[in-house]
């Protein structure tokens, strides 16, 4: 049979102590080998979406905020910052086309997960992508796929702000048809959005193009 | 506050832990035979929750900054300790609720919503008093849910059920309905 | 029974008479909670496998150097070891599937299955057994979620391992993928798995009445 009766302290100690530095060891060696490539691919991901949302653009530089201005993000071994971040994205030529504006909030389900484009030139959202949602598949989940829906974030006035309205009866250059089955979705996509512009907009046109390009 | 209720309704009702997530699902078709074990098995559920949560908050903020890599390995061990501890604690204030918990107890630790709510929690980068609100929403949401299905279990108790549905084949079909059910709560407060 | 003989039966047990999910009902979270679609299920069934796998073999290997009071607690950091290097090992190479599958892996290591196996079979038995035992319970487990989620996935998206199977006519019950659908769908299965069950051993006890030999 197995275990050793009534072992002393001692070696119930040295048993949980073994057992602990071997499993700290593995970990350790298992994390430092993989860090490298899991950060690639977050940053992979998320460079992907910035040049979706922003369409021209190859490059991109990340901003944080500090004291109230925005600042570059200093790089260490290409990690892109995943919260409280701008992203300036760049074409070619080094021309800034606009920045990359990641933004959360509460959907209908759980939180969803955006980023979206904005042109500070001509203060129009350019593009949106919704990165992480649980909305009821069949229905919410529509503000993923729906290309109308996502059309509309292309030339998105956002003065005074984006509005949600009844589909089929946007007018106005800010406002969004919600999707017809979809509409709290919708909805909070809009909000976020807006919240979004709330937070960043008079930052990144501070900035706009007096920013080096990378 | 508005904030912090949403959270407590969230995970109690509309993100059901037992019935949206499946977390805590042991307990809910092993104990779930009378209401009142049910009801007192989902308060010492609340209250491992709540320390655990405490823990796992000061954990994320002051230790794993450095190792990540560590979390689940530290969360596993508070919370076995502290069921441990809930256990002897029971044991020597209430020993007849001790013997109507039975078994149950030390199965809290491989409850995945122990474990799932801290990891839930650390996601989801919530601040102390938002995890609070965390532990103690997702704990009524589970005592909800054992409740709610020791009740009907116990009226079931009273009818004649075909054979081929007897035993857990009958709990899974009484879940599901009861997770239709709570879907209903989906898109509640969020008119705003 | 020869040493052939008991590693098969150890092993075969694990896929239909001591079934994780369906006779034994362990690792229902899991088995319930990402098996909306059958990849999904697969995913989860390897992840599974490699953690009561890894731990499996290292509880036997060291049976008998750790004593019995601290088992338990040397059995998690056994199995929490392994899943973290699977967590670490999933978002490295297939972060798709990582994302799918979230929170659910870290949460392996409190299915009851592994901590079972370790405490019922792997701490008392030698290498090889406590082997055939944890392949047997890991390939029936994965069976079970692939059965599961491949029916939810044909039923609620209309596709199978993510090809369409009906084209665009088909309505999904959308259900299906959704949290009532794990219970719905499991509860059924529970039923069929039962009832199959049952008429094989009235038929063993059947044969065996008329003083034959089993087959």
């Amino acid at each position: 049979m197995a275990s050793i009766k009534r072992a002393g302290p001692f070696r119930l100690i040295a048993t949980l102590g073994i057992a602990g530095f071997f499993s700290g060891l593995v970990l350790v060696t298992v994390f430092l080998a993989t860090q490298p490539l899991i950060l690639r691919n977050q940053a992979e991901a998320l460079e992907a979406a910035i040049y979706r949302v922003l369409p021209g653009s190859k490059k991109q530089k990340a901003f944080v905020l500090e004291e109230d201005t925005l600042v570059p993000f200093k790089e260490d071994g290409g990690r892109l910052p995943l919260e409280d971040a701008v992203f300036g994205a760049y074409d070619d030529n080094g021309q800034l086309v606009g920045f990359g504006i990641p933004a959360e909030g509460p959907g209908f389900q759980d939180t969803i997960k955006l980023i979206y484009g904005y042109d500070v030139e001509s203060e129009n959202i350019v593009g949106m992508e919704v990165l992480e949602s649980k909305e009821t598949p069949g229905l919410g989940d529509k503000i993923i796929k729906d290309q109308d829906f996502l059309d509309s974030f292309k030339a998105l006035s956002v003065e005074p702000e984006v509005l949600a309205v009844k589909p089929g009866t946007s007018q106005n250059s800010n406002e969004v048809d919600t999707i017809s089955g979809a509409t709290i979705s919708s909805k909070a996509v809009i909000k976020i959005i807006n919240e979004g512009n709330r937070r960043w907009i008079d930052l990144v046109s501070q900035i706009g193009e007096s920013e080096e390009k990378p | 506050m508005g904030n912090l209720f949403w959270i407590f309704a969230s995970a109690a009702v509309i993100n059901n832990f037992t019935l949206a997530y499946f977390l805590g699902l042991c307990p809910f078709f092993g104990v779930s035979k009378k209401i009142e074990t049910a009801f007192r098995l989902g308060l010492a559920n609340i209250f491992v929750m709540l320390i655990t949560s405490v823990c796992a908050w000061f954990l994320n903020t002051y230790v794993l900054e450095y190792a990540g890599y560590l979390r689940l390995m530290t969360f596993i061990v508070v919370i076995a300790s502290t069921v441990q501890f809930v256990e002897m604690a029971i044991k020597k204030l209430s020993p007849a609720l001790f013997k109507a918990l039975g078994i149950f107890l030390p199965l809290i630790t491989t409850n995945c919503a122990i474990l799932g709510l801290a990891l839930f929690q650390t996601n989801r980068n919530y601040t102390f008093i938002e995890g609070i609100f965390y532990a103690i929403g997702a704990g009524a949401g589970l005592t909800l849910a054992l409740v709610l299905m020791a009740g009907i279990r116990e009226e079931c108790e009273l009818v004649e059920i075909p054979d081929i549905v007897k035993g857990a084949a009958l709990s899974f079909l009484i879940a599901g309905i009861l997770s239709m059910a709570f879907m209903g709560f989906a898109g509640l407060f969020s008119g705003a | 029974m020869d040493s052939e003989g008991r590693l098969r039966k150890e092993t075969m047990k694990g896929f239909w008479q001591e079934n994780p999910v369906f006779v034994q009902l362990l690792g229902l979270c899991p088995a319930l909670a990402v098996t909306n679609s059958a990849i999904n299920g697969l995913a989860m069934g390897g992840a599974t496998t490699f953690v009561l796998l890894g731990s499996s073999i290292l509880v036997s290997l060291f049976r008998n150097l750790i004593p019995k009071q601290v088992r338990i607690t040397t059995f998690i950091i056994t199995i929490a070891t392994f899943v973290t290097v699977a967590d670490l090992s999933l978002q490295a190479l297939f972060p798709a599937i990582h994302k799918e599958l979230g929170a659910f892996i870290a949460l392996i290591v409190v299915n009851c299955l592994i901590l079972g196996r370790q405490e019922a079979f792997a701490s008392r038995n030698p290498f090889r057994l406590a082997v055939g035992d944890a392949v047997g319970m890991a390939l029936g487990f994965t069976m079970a979620l692939v059965l599961v989620g491949g029916i939810r996935e044909i039923l609620g998206s209309g596709s199978l391992f993510g090809v369409s199977l009906f084209g665009d006519a088909f309505e999904p019950w959308v259900i299906m993928i959704l949290p009532p659908g794990g219970f719905l769908t499991l509860g059924v299965l529970l039923i069929i798995f039962a009832q199959v069950q049952k008429s094989r051993s009235q038929r063993q006890a059947h044969i065996k009445s008329k003083g034959l030999e089993a087959a």
